[in-house]
């Protein structure tokens, strides 16, 4: 793990994008291959799932150092990342026999094995190894125990250094990287695990990984997996369109209408269908396989011919309109779904566009093709749970602009603007699609409760809890809190207010600070939002979707904060 | 607090009404004990002040010319009415002083002031005292802050350095300009001769050092280089302040690193945003913490400024009387910070309580 420790630290120490390409691209070229696999899978932003709960390690941390779990507890709340606490807790200066060198791939299967002890045996082996591995390694060591190994570069730039080294172009290697290339990483993750390891197995799981990387490395374009799924093509928002494109509030620079496909920016998961050697695949753009998840979706699937990729929305769908996505979340995380939640939150596919058919690669024909063969097909498959996502019909672009008006109304975010003769591209190239989206809806809040943040917000209070008056009148009544926000400050600001924070606490909760807040004292935020819901879950009665600080009213009083009743005006809209 | 103690809190800062004079006062007083010459220990403003002998022409920096300051050799016993004090090398920085206040009913209480019990070529080390009631800084007190030995920070410093050097960069290495700059300068010269340039904040302290006659390496201020000079594989020493600031702009293209405490936790390193930690600080980490209670023998302590809240778990559950004592020490600064924070010795004034010492134990 050493030539691993030293990249991630090397990552760590430098800022600039090709230094820290130079340096994958050397670890890749150096490493043994099935290190270099299980690198790669984690320089990606993959993870082993969680093996030990947080709270049972804390417990043992506290045995094996002699500190109350309140100390660590402090620890944790300071240091804002429960890893590297516990290697910072655990870094003494005197030192048992030091580990004997193991690789990546080694450390990978020997915390799998780990899984399937018993608690007692769990405990003996990692207070063992906290006491021998030096504190980079132990902090390594304990990311992939808690399945909290980010690496702070993007999966992009990994696939770079890999193309890099592997003298093949970056597509086709962000491809290969698509769905499961590490196999033996999904098979480790489902629950039913093989017993634990020996050496047979441990040499099996080594190779299988060494395999897996040459296989990315392999030349031309090698035959996928049926599961691989294309990398999607993403949208920027218009907002970041050059100016030269806007002419009285209309991107009319962008062209002739007639050249532009218009689409309802619908409020979903996105998804990519797959169709393959009679199997379906289904997956999140997070490529998050959802297989088992939308039952009715996989049964339309079944009815594709082989050789087909759809890239398409799931909404909760009644088969003849789209319901909102309250609906959807239902659905949301469930593994496994009954036959009630089946009736009560139906779901559908709408389809945007063909990236495979017949087995071939449609990537590089133009939208107006792919869209025409689309068409062809949902209507060939008629079926309740497999929609076309409907064009925006417009001759002009005010037209268009006036449709997009009545998105709300329909309970999508805004328009797509997709170019008829663009290519599917790779990720998130600028000038094909653009997502115009409808201006937020905003409320001035009074902040409630803080929260410190992880990572290099870590020890900051960052994470705010906001709310808005009970009423009648603002100024009067609880704050009632209706959003958690997460960021929109600058760092200045973050830290003026955290300084404020920790100046105004009234009551501390574990990581969790209630602050002044009344009709006198307080810190007014305008939050931006692009939904609201009536909820039965939440205090104040309604939910916001995606709410976020827009700005910090340092203008405004608490008590000219907005109340509930402004808020819930919002709903009837 | 409780009655009869030996020291209190008062609004302008720690007070012994038996001696009737402050320990580090934040507001002008009549009598002014400074344990050392950081800006939020030592203000201006008092109508006398007693020093550490070692540190005077720190003090004078600080205070002023016309300031009336009476130097202390350490150990050396001052009455104060009923009570004699005297101070005790604290090996924080150049002249730092611990308190030592003995009452003539037979009562002893310690005066940490900021300390640390790591070696440090350019001060005076840490002289320990028994005392019946000790009163700790705790910047640093959680148990994840351990300082590792100076000298492998000081190779990494120079490891960077040499590796700016082969890259074309200049090294600019952020440290507070007393204390940490010194400090640093006195353990590279133990590695090379090499020349360093330096901030102008900090050439009149380098000189205070030098007279205390403190080995360090050979150092040049930036302001005396004419403009255009080059200082690719130089390496610079400057105030955190100056970071992010167009006096940076000459050392383009330049690699940053920062010497502190903070940099132990990847968050504080993180945010900051320099290039390169390096784990280096004036303050005890959590076992010298400890290792100085025990050292002492104290059964009561109070904790000023930093993490009050696990160090006083920790002695309550050994059966050591602990609680909070709310100061408006900084300890050292970038705590919940970062680089903006106005060094501390250079804006006296930029010093805001960090009211949060204790939570709400604080209020």
């Amino acid at each position: 793990m050493k030539r691993f420790a030293a990249l991630y630290s090397r990552l760590d120490d430098t800022r600039g994008t090709s230094a820290k390409v130079e340096a994958m691209r050397a670890y890749f070229a150096e490493a043994p291959a099935a290190d270099a696999a299980w690198g790669l899978y984690f320089l990606t932003g993959q993870r082993l799932k969680r093996l030990i709960a947080p709270t049972q390690l804390r417990a043992w941390i506290s045995d094996a150092t002699g500190l109350a779990p309140g100390i660590v507890e402090e620890c944790y709340a300071h240091v804002g990342d429960l890893a590297e606490t516990l290697a910072l807790l655990l870094d003494r200066a005197e030192r048992p026999q030091p580990m004997i060198e193991r690789g990546l791939a080694d450390w990978v299967a020997w915390l799998l094995a780990l899984r399937e002890r018993d608690l007692d045996a769990q405990r003996a082996a990692l207070l063992d190894v906290w006491a021998r591995l030096p504190l980079d390694e132990c902090f390594l060591f304990n990311k992939l125990l808690t399945g909290a190994l980010r690496v702070g570069v993007s999966s992009g730039l990994a696939a770079r250094a890999l193309a890099l080294h592997a003298g093949l172009d970056e597509t086709l290697i962000a491809q290969r990287l698509m769905g499961e290339w590490l196999r033996v990483a999904s098979t480790a993750r489902s629950s039913r695990e093989r017993p634990a390891m020996d050496g047979d197995s441990l040499a099996c799981h080594r190779n299988s990984a060494a395999d897996a990387f040459a296989a990315l490395l392999a030349p031309g374009s090698a035959e996928a997996h049926p599961s691989q799924p294309y990398p999607f093509c993403l949208a920027s928002p218009i907002e970041d369109a050059p100016d030269a494109v806007w002419d009285a509030g209309l991107p009319s620079g962008l062209g002739p209408v007639e050249a532009w496909l218009a689409e309802w920016k619908w409020d979903g998961i996105r998804g990519q269908l797959i169709r393959r050697a009679g199997q379906t695949f289904l997956w999140s753009r997070g490529e998050e396989m959802l297989n088992g998840r939308f039952p009715e979706i996989e049964a339309v699937a079944a009815r594709l011919p082989d050789g087909t990729v759809l890239d398409g929305e799931i909404l909760a769908h009644d088969g003849t309109a789209v319901l909102t996505f309250a609906k959807l979340q239902t659905r949301i995380g469930r593994k496994t779904v009954g036959k009630k939640l089946l009736a009560e939150a139906p779901v559908a596919f709408v389809a945007y566009d063909l990236i495979e058919w017949q087995g071939e690669d449609w990537r590089s024909r133009p939208l107006a093709e792919r869209r025409a063969q689309l068409e062809a097909i949902v209507t060939e498959t008629a079926a309740a749970r497999l929609k076309l996502s409907e064009p925006v019909i417009a001759d002009r672009w005010d037209a268009l602009a006036a449709s997009r008006a009545e998105a709300r109304e329909r309970g999508v975010e805004g328009l797509m603007l997709k170019s008829l003769d663009s290519g599917y591209q790779t990720g998130r190239k600028r000038g094909a699609w653009w997502k115009w989206k409808l201006a937020a809806m905003t409320i001035d809040c009074v902040l409630v409760y803080a929260q410190a943040g992880h990572g290099r917000r870590a020890n900051l209070y960052t994470d705010y809890t906001l709310g808005v008056w009970e009423g009648p009148n603002p100024g009067e009544g609880l704050l009632l809190p209706v959003a958690k926000a997460y960021s929109g400050l600058t760092d200045a600001e973050l830290n003026k207010m955290d300084h404020w924070i920790k100046q105004h606490t009234r009551e501390k909760f574990g990581p969790v600070r209630s602050v002044a807040a009344n009709a006198e004292v307080g810190q007014v935020f305008e939050i931006a939002f692009e939904g609201i819901q009536a909820s039965t879950r939440h205090k104040a009665g309604i939910a916001l979707r995606f709410p976020r600080i827009a700005r910090w009213r340092t203008d405004k009083p608490t008590r000219e904060a907005n109340t509930l009743a402004d808020l819930k005006a919002f709903l009837k809209r | 607090m409780r009655e009869n103690d030996l020291v209190i809190v008062r609004p302008e800062g720690l007070y012994c009404p038996h001696g009737d004079f402050h320990i580090d006062p934040w507001r002008g007083v009549p009598k002014a004990v400074i344990t050392h010459a950081h800006a939020d220990h030592a203000r201006s403003g008092s109508a006398h002040y007693w020093g550490a002998a070692r540190g005077l022409g720190l003090l004078r920096e600080r205070l002023g010319r016309q300031a009336a300051i009476t130097p202390l050799a350490y150990g050396e016993r001052l009455r104060f009415n009923d009570v004699t004090v005297s101070l005790h090398s604290a090996g924080h920085v150049l002249g730092s002083a611990q308190v030592r206040i003995e009452h003539d009913d037979g009562r002893v209480w310690g005066v940490s002031g900021d300390f640390k019990r790591d070696p440090d070529p350019s001060c005076d080390p840490f002289e320990p005292f028994r005392c019946d009631t000790w009163i700790t800084e705790a910047t640093f007190a959680l148990p994840i802050y351990r300082w590792t030995d100076t000298r492998d920070t000081a190779v990494e410093i120079l490891d960077w350095w040499q590796a700016c050097k082969r890259d074309g960069q200049t090294a600019v290495l952020f440290c507070y300009s007393l204390g940490k700059a010194q400090r640093l300068l006195a353990e590279l010269a133990q590695l090379t001769d090499e020349r360093v340039f330096v901030h102008g904040a900090m050439p009149g302290l380098i000189k205070v050092y030098r007279d205390a006659g403190i080995r360090m390496l050979p150092t040049e201020t930036i302001a005396n280089i004419k403009k255009g000079t080059p200082f690719a594989g130089e390496l610079v020493l400057a105030p955190p302040g100056a970071g992010g600031t167009p006096w940076m702009k000459r050392f383009h293209p330049y690699s940053t690193g920062f010497a502190s405490g903070w940099m132990r936790v990847r968050g504080g390193k993180r945010r900051a945003a320099y290039d390169r930690g390096f784990v280096l600080s004036d303050h005890a980490d959590w076992d010298s913490l400890l290792r100085t209670i025990d050292d002492t023998g104290a059964r009561r302590v109070l904790v000023t400024h930093g993490h009050g809240d696990a160090l006083i778990e920790h002695l309550t559950a050994r059966g050591i009387e602990a609680s909070m004592l709310a100061t408006k020490f900084e300890g050292e600064g970038g705590a919940a910070t970062d680089a903006e924070v106005p060094d501390a010795a250079e804006s006296p004034d930029a010093a805001v309580a960090e009211a949060d010492a204790g939570g709400t134990g604080s209020e």
